[in-house]
C-alpha cells in the first residue's frame, strides 16, 4: 500500500500540487485522472522520487521515502517497476536485453536462470520471437508491453504506469489496461496508474483519484463517477462523446 | 556561472556515491573504450598525419638561415607536436567527435525518460552512464595522443623526404637529438587531464538537458564549446605549473 500525505510541489510561482493526500490499495489498478496539465504525471514523479514535493510524505507499506536516507530511498526504488510514457527503453539494446537489464544490474541470478525469467515476463505480456528486436524495429504498442515486462521482471511490490495508452489504438490501449490489471491482481502489487483515457477509467477505475488544477478534487470508483456530483470531473468524464450520448440515454 | 560550476562539482560527487558492482562498469567501460579508441583512430590518425606535414613544410619555409642545420626542422616539429599538438588539438577535435556525441547520446536518454527509468530501478543514472564513459575516456585519449604523436612525425618524416625539404636520414636524427623524455610525460599528464575534462563536461551538459531534440543539439554545441575552453585553461595552467624551471 502507497499512502501519500499532503503533496505539495511549486514550480517558480506556478503551483502544481496543491495538499494531495490519498491511499493507493493493493492487488488492483489505482487511477489518477484529470485533463492535461493538472499535475498527474507531477503527482507520480513525486510518488516515484523523481522530482521532489516542497511539502508531503509518501509512505511504501508505512516506510517514508523522503524521510529515509538514500539507503532507504535505494531499497524502496529497487521493489518499483515503472512504465513511461514513451516506454523509455534503451535504444542501444535489444529487447531481450532490456528486459534483462534490472536483473543484470540488480541481481546476482544465472544467465539461464534471468533468461527463463525474461522469457516468462514476456509471454506475460503477449509477446514471443521479438528478443532480438531492437526498441526502433517494434511498434508502439509493443514498446509499451515491453516496458511492463521490464518493469515486472524483478517482482516489483508498486507498479508505476504513465499515461499507458497514449498514442495506441482503442483495441491496444484495451489489452494495455487489461494486462495492468491482471497483472496487478495476479502478483498482488500496488499499482497507480496516470490516465486521461475514459475507456481506461471504465475498463479498470476500481479507485480512482481525480485531480483539477493541481487539486483532488474527487475519490471513487468507476461506479460512481458518472454521478459524483462535482462539475469538473462531470465536464471530464462526459467531454467524451461516446460517455456523453450514454448520458443523454 | 558560480550556480554552475558548483553544480557541476556536485555531479562530479554523485559519481561516487552509490555504486553498482565491480563486474557491471568492466563491460560499460570495455565498451566506451571500443567507442572512444577505435572509434576515432582513423580520425585521429588522418589529421596528426596533415598536421606534421603542414608543420615540417612550414618549419622548413622559415628556416632560411644556411647556418641552421636542417635536422633543427625535425627537432621542431617533434617539439611541437609532442608538447602542444598532439595533445591539445587532438583534445579539440576529441572534444568536437566524441564530447559531442557523450552530450547528445545522454541528452536523448534525459528527454526519453531513459535516465528516469534507471533513477527508478534504484540505480545511480550518473554513477552508472557516467564514471565509464571518464574512465574510459581517461585510458584511450592519452594512447590516441601516442598514435597522433607518431601519425604527426611520421607524416612530416614522409613530406619532407618526397618534396626533399630534408633527407630522412637528417629528419631521424633530429627527431632523436637533444631529446628530453620529460615532454612526453608532460605530454600524457595534459591528454589524460584533457579527456577528463571533455567527457565530465561533456556528460554534465547532456545528463541535464530539458526540453527536445532541439535542446539536445544546443547542450551537444555547448558541451563542445565549454569543453574547448576548458582544455584551453588547463593547457596553460598546465605549462605553467609544469614546465617553469623555478
Amino acid at each position: 500500500m502507497i499512502k501519500i500525505q499532503s503533496i505539495n510541489k511549486s514550480f517558480g510561482e506556478k503551483v502544481v500540487l496543491n495538499d494531495i493526500s490519498g491511499t493507493f490499495e493493493k492487488g488492483k489498478p489505482n487511477l489518477i485522472i484529470g485533463s492535461s496539465g493538472t499535475g498527474k504525471s507531477v503527482l507520480l514523479k513525486c510518488i516515484v522520487g523523481l522530482v521532489k514535493p516542497d511539502i508531503g510524505q509518501v509512505f511504501y507499506d508505512g516506510r517514508d521515502f523522503y524521510a529515509g536516507d538514500s539507503e532507504l530511498k535505494t531499497e524502496i526504488r529497487r521493489e518499483m517497476g515503472m512504465l513511461f510514457q514513451g516506454g523509455a527503453l534503451f535504444d542501444s539494446k535489444n529487447v531481450l536485453d532490456n528486459v534483462k537489464f534490472p536483473l543484470d544490474v540488480l541481481t546476482s541470478m544465472k544467465s539461464d536462470e534471468k533468461l527463463d525469467r525474461v522469457n516468462f515476463c514476456l509471454q506475460r505480456v503477449g509477446l514471443e520471437n521479438v528478443n532480438q528486436k531492437m526498441p526502433s524495429e517494434i511498434s508502439g504498442g509493443m514498446k509499451k508491453r515491453v516496458g511492463i515486462a521490464r518493469a515486472i521482471v524483478n517482482n516489483p511490490n508498486y507498479l508505476f504506469c504513465d499515461e499507458p495508452n497514449s498514442g495506441l489504438d482503442p483495441q491496444t490501449s484495451m489489452l494495455i489496461d487489461e494486462l495492468i490489471q491482471d497483472i496487478s491482481e495476479d502478483f498482488d502489487i500496488t499499482t497507480i496508474v496516470v490516465t486521461h483515457d475514459m475507456n481506461s477509467v471504465m475498463g479498470i477505475g476500481e479507485r480512482i483519484m481525480y485531480l483539477y488544477k493541481g487539486e483532488k478534487l474527487w475519490e471513487g470508483t468507476k461506479n460512481d463517477i458518472t454521478h459524483s456530483g462535482v462539475k469538473e470531473l462531470d465536464d471530464f468524464v462526459f467531454a467524451n462523446k461516446v460517455m456523453n450520448s450514454l448520458r443523454d440515454k | 556561472m558560480i550556480k554552475e560550476i558548483g553544480k557541476y562539482f556536485i555531479f562530479l560527487g554523485r559519481i561516487l556515491v552509490n555504486r553498482e558492482t565491480f563486474k557491471t562498469y568492466y563491460k560499460l567501460v570495455l565498451e566506451e573504450c571500443i567507442a572512444i579508441g577505435i572509434g576515432s583512430i582513423f580520425l585521429v590518425a588522418l589529421v596528426a598525419t596533415f598536421m606534421g606535414a603542414v608543420t615540417t613544410v612550414q618549419t622548413a619555409y622559415n628556416m632560411v638561415s644556411p647556418l641552421v642545420p636542417d635536422y633543427v626542422i625535425s627537432q621542431v616539429v617533434r617539439e611541437m607536436v609532442i608538447l602542444e599538438l598532439a595533445p591539445t588539438i587532438m583534445a579539440l577535435i576529441f572534444a568536437g567527435k566524441i564530447g559531442s556525441s557523450m552530450a547528445s547520446g545522454l541528452g536523448t536518454m534525459r528527454i526519453t525518460e531513459q535516465i528516469d527509468a534507471l533513477e527508478v530501478m534504484g540505480i545511480n543514472s550518473i554513477s552508472y552512464l557516467v564514471m565509464p564513459k571518464i574512465i574510459a575516456s581517461v585510458l584511450m585519449y592519452p594512447l590516441l595522443v601516442i598514435v597522433a604523436g607518431v601519425c604527426a612525425m611520421a607524416g612530416g618524416y614522409i613530406v619532407g623526404a618526397l618534396v626533399g625539404f630534408i633527407t630522412p636520414e637528417d629528419y631521424i636524427y633530429g627527431i632523436r637529438a637533444s631529446f628530453n623524455e620529460f615532454t612526453i610525460t608532460f605530454a600524457l599528464i595534459k591528454a589524460a587531464v584533457f579527456a577528463f575534462l571533455v567527457s565530465s563536461i561533456s556528460s554534465y551538459k547532456g545528463y541535464y538537458t530539458q526540453g527536445g531534440s532541439l535542446e539536445v543539439g544546443i547542450a551537444s554545441t555547448e558541451a563542445v564549446t565549454t569543453s574547448v575552453i576548458a582544455i584551453l585553461l588547463a593547457d596553460y595552467s598546465l605549462a605553467q605549473i609544469l614546465l617553469t624551471n623555478d
